[in-house]
C-alpha cells in the first residue's frame, strides 16, 4: 500500500475527470460537486502521506516501475517524496478544494470544461512534485501548461489571449532548454536511467555545469518568476479567473523554486556557487523593483501579482543562501506564499464578483459595510507583510537570518528594505480599499461574506496562525532533507576545489540515498 | 556460347509491392463498371488491399529478404517505413470519400493512384540500387502529380498539379544527374557496391565527382522532402491539392524521401560523412527556421500546415544529421507519429471545409471547440502533438531526434531545434485560440461526420496518444529497424 499511495493520490483527480465527461454539461451543481468531491478525496488520500512521513532525509513512499526502455534510454515511473516535496504536495492537495470551491459562482459558463481542466492541472502539479525520474518530471512539468493555458484563455479577462500565449511561450522556451540540458546530463551520466538519485552522484566538470545550470536555471527562473523573466506573471494573473490565479500563485510558481532546490543546486553545485551572486542580485532587484511597481498599481489583482514577484525574490534569496536556515526559510516561505497570496487572490475574487471591478479607486470604506470581510482581509494582509505571529514572519525571518549568515550579507541588508516596502504597499492598499468614506453608492449595498466564502477562508486563516505560531512540525520534517541537499552540494564543491583527490569515494552519503527503507520493505 | 547469368530473383523481397500493385490494377479495371455514386466501394476494397499488404509487411519482420541480385532489400528498415506508408495511405483513403463527394470529383481512379503511389514509396524504402530508388521515386512522383491536380474543376488544384510536375521534374533531373556522377566515379549503382568502392579505393574517395554526385543527389532528395531552400513548391501545391492528398503528400512521400535519402547517405556514402553531416546541419537549421517563421504568418490552415510540414522535415533532418542509432530510430518513430497527427488534423480540416475548398482559414475555426467538443478535443490533441508537448507521440519523437543530435555532439543543432519548436507553439496555439477563445462569426452548419472519417480520427488519436504515453514497444521496433 505504501508504495502505491503517491500514485493513488496523483491520479485520483483523473477518476473524477473521467466521471465529469459523462455528466451533462448543464447540471452545473453536479459538475461542481463532483470536482470538489474529487479534490477532497485527493486531499484525504494525501493525509496518510503527511502522518506516515518519517522524519529523515530519505525518499519515502517510493514506487518504481519500468516504463520506457528503448535504445540507450531507460525511463521509469519513479515517484517518492522527501521533506522538500512533502509540504508542497500537501499544499497542492490542500489548495485545490479551496480553489474549486471559490469558483462556485464565479464561473457560470462551460463549467464542465473548467472543472476538467482544474483536475487535470492537479494531476500535473502533484506528478511534478513526486517525480524522482527526471523524464517523468518533465512530462508532468509540461502537462501543467495545457490546462493552465485553457483556464486563462477561455475563462480569463479581456486581454486573456495575449496573456495566455505569453504565459505558454515563455514557459515553453525555458523548459525546452531544460530538456536539452537534461539529455546532455543523461549522456554525461553514461546511460542508465533518468533517476535523479543517480544524477546526484555525478561530478561534472565545471564548464559543463555552467551551461547546464544556465539551462535549468532559466527554465526555473521563468517559472518562479525572477526579474527580468517575470513579465508574463502580472499579465497571466490579471487575466486569469480567480481559481486560476490562486493555483498559479499558490502552487505553480513553486515549481520554479522547487526546481532549484531539487535539481539545479545539487546537480550543479559549482555552477550554483558561481552564479549565486547573479541570482542574489536578480532576487534583490526583484524584491525592490516589484515592491515599487506594486505600490503604484491601481488594480488590486495586479498589486498582489507584483507582490508575488517580491515574495518569491525572498524565497530565492533564502534558497541560495545555501545553509540550513536559509533553505528552510525559503521552503517555508514557499508554503506561506501559497497560503497568503492564495488567500489574497481569493479576496480579490470576492470583491470582483460583487463589483466587477478591481480598481482601488472604486472602493473605500468597505470595512463598515463588510466587517467579516474586513477582518479576514486584515489577517491575510498582515500575514503577507510578515507580522510576527503569522506565517509570513517565520519564513521571512529565517530567510533573512540564513542569508545574512551566508556570503549574501549585503544583499540581505538591501532585501530587508523590501520587507518595509511590502508593508507600505499592502497597508496602503488595505487602507484605500477598506477605510475612509463609504462614498460610492454601489459599495453601500455590498453584502458581507456568505457562508461558502467563509468556509473557503477559514482553513487558510487557520493555517496562517498555525504556521505562524507553531512552525516547528513543518520545519522539522524539512530539515533532514535540506541538510542532505546542502551536503550533496557542498561535498561536490569541495571535491572540485581539491584536485589532489581525484577519486573521492564518490559521496559517502550515496548509499542511503539509493536504497530507501520504503523500497526495501516491498 | 556463354549464357547470360540470370539475376537471382526473390519475389519474397517485393511481396508487399506485388500485392498492392495487383490490388491497384484490379481496382482500375473494376472502376470502369462502378457507377459514380458507388465509388466508395473502391475505397473499401483498397482498404482491404492495404490491410493484406500490411499483414505481409508485418510477417516479414526480422527476416530480411534480398532480391533481384541485390537491387532490392526488404529489411526491417524498409519494413518499418512500409508500415508508415501503408498507415498513411489507409488513413488518407478514409478521409477521401467524403471530400470527393463534396467537391463533386468522385472519380474512382483516386484509390488505385494512391495505391500506386504507395508502391512507389515502398520501392524507394527497400531499393538498394540507385536505379531501383529512382524507379520508385518516379512511380511515386508521377502519381502524385496527378493526385495533386486531381480536382480538375478547381483552378488551384490544376495549378498545384502543374507546379508540382514542373518543379518535381526539375528535381528529378538533379537526382538523376547526381546518380550518374556517382556511378561514373564508382562504376556501380548498387548501394553496397558504392560503399565497398569508396571504402577500399582511395582514389574513388578523392575523386571530386563523387562529392558532386552526392551533393546533386542531396539536392534532389531535399526537393522531395521539402527541405529549405528547396521547399518553394510546397505551400502552393499543398494549398491547391485536394485536402486528403495534401495530408497524404505531407506524410508518405516525405517519409519515402527520407528513407531513400538515409539509405544512400548512411549506407552507401558513410565515408563522406564529414561532408554530408555538415550539409545536413545547414539544411536542418534552414528548414526548421524558414518553415516555422513563415508558418507564423499564414491565415490559411492548409498553407500553415504546409509550412509546418517543412519545419517538421527540419526536425527530422536533425535526427538524420546525427546519423547514429538514436537519431535514425528517432526519424522513423517521428515519421510514424507525424503520419497520425498530421493526417488526423487534415481529417478535421476536411470536415470543417466547405465545397470549393472554402472555410480553410484559421478564423473559420472560431468557436469550433465548443460547438463540436469531441472533434475540438481531437484537433487539440493533434496540434499539441505537432507542437511537441507531452504526453503525445510528437513529443517522444522530438525527444529522440534531439537526443540523437546531442549524443552525436550536435548540441547547438538541438538547441536551435528546441527554440524552433517553441516558436512553432505560437501558430499551433493560434488555431486553438480560435477554436476555444473566440466567438464564432457565423453559425456552423451541422458537420457531416462519415463513419470513415470518424474511424480515421479515432485511429489517429490512438496513434498519437498511445505511443505518447507508452512509447516503449514502438521505440524498440524503430530501434530494431535501424540500419548499421
Amino acid at each position: 500500500m505504501n508504495d502505491m499511495i503517491l500514485s493513488l493520490m496523483t491520479f485520483s483527480p483523473l477518476a473524477g475527470l473521467l466521471l465529469l465527461f459523462f455528466i451533462p454539461k448543464n447540471s452545473h451543481g453536479l459538475l461542481r460537486g463532483v470536482a470538489l468531491a474529487t479534490s477532497l478525496v485527493t486531499f484525504v488520500i494525501s493525509l496518510p502521506i503527511m502522518t506516515g512521513f518519517v522524519t529523515n532525509a530519505e525518499f519515502q513512499f517510493v514506487q518504481k516501475v519500468p516504463w520506457i526502455a528503448a535504445g540507450p534510454f531507460e525511463m521509469s515511473y519513479h515517484v517518492g517524496i522527501d521533506g522538500i516535496s512533502l509540504w508542497l504536495v500537501i499544499l497542492t492537495t490542500f489548495i485545490m478544494p479551496i480553489a474549486i470551491l471559490s469558483t462556485w459562482t464565479a464561473v457560470e459558463e462551460r463549467v464542465k470544461e473548467y472543472m476538467i481542466f482544474l483536475l487535470l492541472l492537479e494531476v500535473g502539479m502533484l506528478g511534478a512534485f513526486v517525480s524522482l525520474d527526471m523524464f517523468l518530471f518533465y512530462i508532468f512539468w509540461e502537462l501543467m501548461l495545457i490546462p493552465m493555458y485553457f483556464i486563462i484563455g477561455i475563462w480569463g479577462g479581456k486581454n486573456r489571449i495575449y496573456a495566455t500565449l505569453k504565459f505558454f511561450i515563455y514557459t515553453m522556451v525555458g523548459s525546452l532548454l531544460m530538456l536539452i540540458a537534461l539529455i546532455v546530463l543523461y549522456f554525461k551520466a553514461g546511460g542508465g536511467d533518468f533517476n535523479i538519485l543517480r544524477f546526484y552522484g555525478l561530478n561534472l566538470p565545471a564548464a559543463t555545469q555552467t551551461w547546464m545550470f544556465l539551462a535549468f536555471a532559466l527554465a526555473f527562473a521563468i517559472k518562479v518568476p525572477m526579474f527580468p523573466f517575470h513579465t508574463w506573471l502580472p499579465d497571466a494573473h490579471t487575466e486569469a479567473p480567480t481559481a486560476g490565479s490562486v493555483i498559479l500563485a499558490a502552487i505553480l510558481l513553486k515549481m520554479g523554486t522547487y526546481g532549484y532546490v531539487r535539481f539545479a543546486m545539487p546537480l550543479f553545485p559549482q555552477a550554483t556557487e558561481q552564479f549565486t551572486p547573479l541570482i542574489a542580485t536578480l532576487s534583490v532587484i526583484g524584491i525592490i523593483y516589484a515592491a515599487l511597481v506594486a505600490m503604484v498599481q491601481e488594480d488590486v489583482k495586479k498589486l498582489v501579482a507584483y507582490s508575488s514577484v517580491a515574495h518569491l525574490g525572498f524565497v530565492m534569496l533564502g534558497v541560495f543562501a545555501l545553509n540550513q536556515q536559509g533553505v528552510a526559510g525559503g521552503m517555508l516561505q514557499m508554503l506561506n506564499h501559497g497560503v497568503s497570496t492564495g488567500a489574497l487572490f481569493l479576496i480579490v475574487g470576492f470583491i470582483y464578483e460583487r463589483r466587477h471591478t478591481r480598481l482601488i479607486t472604486d472602493f473605500g470604506g468597505l470595512s463598515k459595510q463588510m466587517p467579516i470581510f474586513a477582518t479576514v482581509f486584515m489577517i491575510v494582509t498582515l500575514s503577507s507583510i510578515g507580522l510576527p505571529g503569522t506565517n509570513g514572519f517565520v519564513g521571512e525571518f529565517l530567510v533573512l537570518v540564513g542569508a545574512y549568515e551566508s556570503n549574501l550579507r549585503w544583499y540581505t541588508v538591501i532585501a530587508t528594505s523590501g520587507v518595509i516596502l511590502s508593508a507600505v504597499y499592502m497597508l496602503w492598499m488595505f487602507q484605500r480599499v477598506m477605510f475612509g468614506e463609504l462614498s460610492n453608492p454601489k459599495n453601500q449595498v455590498l453584502k458581507d461574506l456568505n457562508a461558502r466564502e467563509i468556509v473557503i477562508m477559514v482553513p487558510l486563516i487557520v493555517m496562517i496562525f498555525v504556521m505562524g505560531l507553531y512552525p516547528k512540525p513543518f520545519i522539522d520534517r524539512m530539515v533532514p532533507a535540506i541538510d542532505k541537499m546542502i551536503l550533496i552540494s557542498k561535498t561536490k564543491q569541495q571535491v572540485a576545489s581539491v584536485p589532489a583527490m581525484p577519486a573521492m569515494p564518490a559521496m559517502p552519503h550515496a548509499e542511503p540515498m539509493t536504497v530507501t527503507p520504503a523500497a526495501e520493505e516491498k | 556460347m556463354e549464357t547470360i547469368a540470370m539475376p537471382a530473383i526473390n519475389f519474397a523481397a517485393i511481396m508487399p509491392e506485388m500485392i498492392l500493385s495487383v490490388v491497384a490494377m484490379v481496382l482500375l479495371l473494376i472502376n470502369v463498371f462502378v457507377p459514380s455514386e458507388q465509388k466508395a466501394y473502391l475505397g473499401y476494397m483498397s482498404l482491404i488491399g492495404i490491410i493484406v499488404t500490411f499483414v505481409s509487411v508485418v510477417s516479414g519482420w526480422n527476416s530480411p529478404q534480398a532480391g533481384f541480385n541485390g537491387a532490392v532489400l526488404q529489411d526491417n528498415f524498409a519494413l518499418f517505413f512500409k508500415g508508415i506508408f501503408l498507415i498513411s495511405a489507409f488513413l488518407t483513403i478514409l478521409i477521401t470519400d467524403q471530400y470527393l463527394q463534396r467537391e463533386e470529383c468522385n472519380w474512382g481512379e483516386m484509390y488505385p493512384l494512391i495505391l500506386f503511389a504507395t508502391v512507389g514509396m515502398m520501392l524507394m524504402a527497400s531499393g538498394t540500387d540507385l536505379m531501383t530508388i529512382f524507379l520508385g521515386l518516379e512511380v511515386l512522383s508521377v502519381t502524385l502529380y496527378i493526385l495533386a491536380g486531381f480536382n480538375r474543376n478547381n483552378v488551384k488544384s490544376n495549378e498545384a498539379g502543374l507546379k508540382y510536375f514542373l518543379l518535381g521534374a526539375f528535381s528529378t533531373g538533379f537526382l538523376l544527374y547526381g546518380m550518374a556522377l556517382t556511378y561514373g566515379s564508382t562504376g556501380t549503382t548498387r548501394i553496397a557496391g558504392i560503399a565497398e568502392q569508396v571504402m577500399q579505393n582511395g582514389s574513388v574517395l578523392a575523386n571530386p565527382m563523387l562529392l558532386v554526385g552526392m551533393l546533386m543527389m542531396a539536392v534532389g532528395f531535399s526537393f522531395k522532402v521539402a527541405a529549405a531552400p528547396f521547399h518553394m513548391w510546397t505551400p502552393d501545391v499543398y494549398e491547391g491539392a485536394p485536402t486528403p492528398m495534401t495530408a497524404f503528400m505531407s506524410v508518405g512521400p516525405k517519409a519515402a524521401g527520407f528513407a531513400a535519402f538515409m539509405r544512400v547517405l548512411l549506407v552507401a556514402l558513410p565515408a563522406l560523412r564529414a561532408d554530408w553531416s555538415m550539409l545536413l546541419w545547414v539544411l536542418a537549421v534552414l528548414t526548421m527556421t524558414v518553415g516555422n517563421i513563415t508558418a507564423l504568418y499564414q491565415n490559411n490552415i492548409k498553407r500553415m500546415l504546409a509550412y509546418s510540414s517543412i519545419a517538421h522535415a527540419g526536425y527530422v533532418l536533425v535526427g538524420f544529421t546525427a546519423g547514429n542509432a538514436v537519431g535514425t530510430a528517432g526519424v522513423m518513430f517521428y515519421m510514424l507519429s507525424y503520419a497520425f497527427m498530421n493526417i488526423g488534423a487534415f481529417a478535421i480540416i476536411v470536415m470543417v471545409g466547405k465545397k470549393g475548398e472554402d472555410n480553410n482559414n484559421v478564423s473559420d475555426y472560431a468557436g469550433f471547440g465548443f460547438k463540436h467538443p469531441v472533434l475540438g478535443m481531437c484537433m487539440s490533441i493533434f496540434l499539441f502533438s505537432l507542437a511537441g508537448i507531452p504526453p503525445a507521440a510528437g513529443f517522444i519523437g522530438k525527444f529522440y531526434l534531439f537526443s540523437g543530435a546531442i549524443q552525436a555532439g550536435y548540441v547547438w543543432l538541438a538547441i536551435i531545434g528546441v527554440l524552433n519548436s517553441a516558436a512553432s507553439v505560437y501558430y499551433y496555439l493560434r488555431v486553438m485560440v480560435y477554436m476555444y477563445m473566440k466567438d464564432p462569426t457565423e453559425e456552423f452548419d451541422w458537420l457531416k461526420v462519415s463513419p470513415a472519417i470518424a474511424l480515421c480520427v479515432i485511429l489517429a488519436v490512438a496513434g498519437v496518444l498511445i505511443p505518447g504515453i507508452v512509447p516503449g514497444t514502438l521505440l524498440s521496433l524503430a530501434q530494431q529497424a535501424v540500419l548499421m
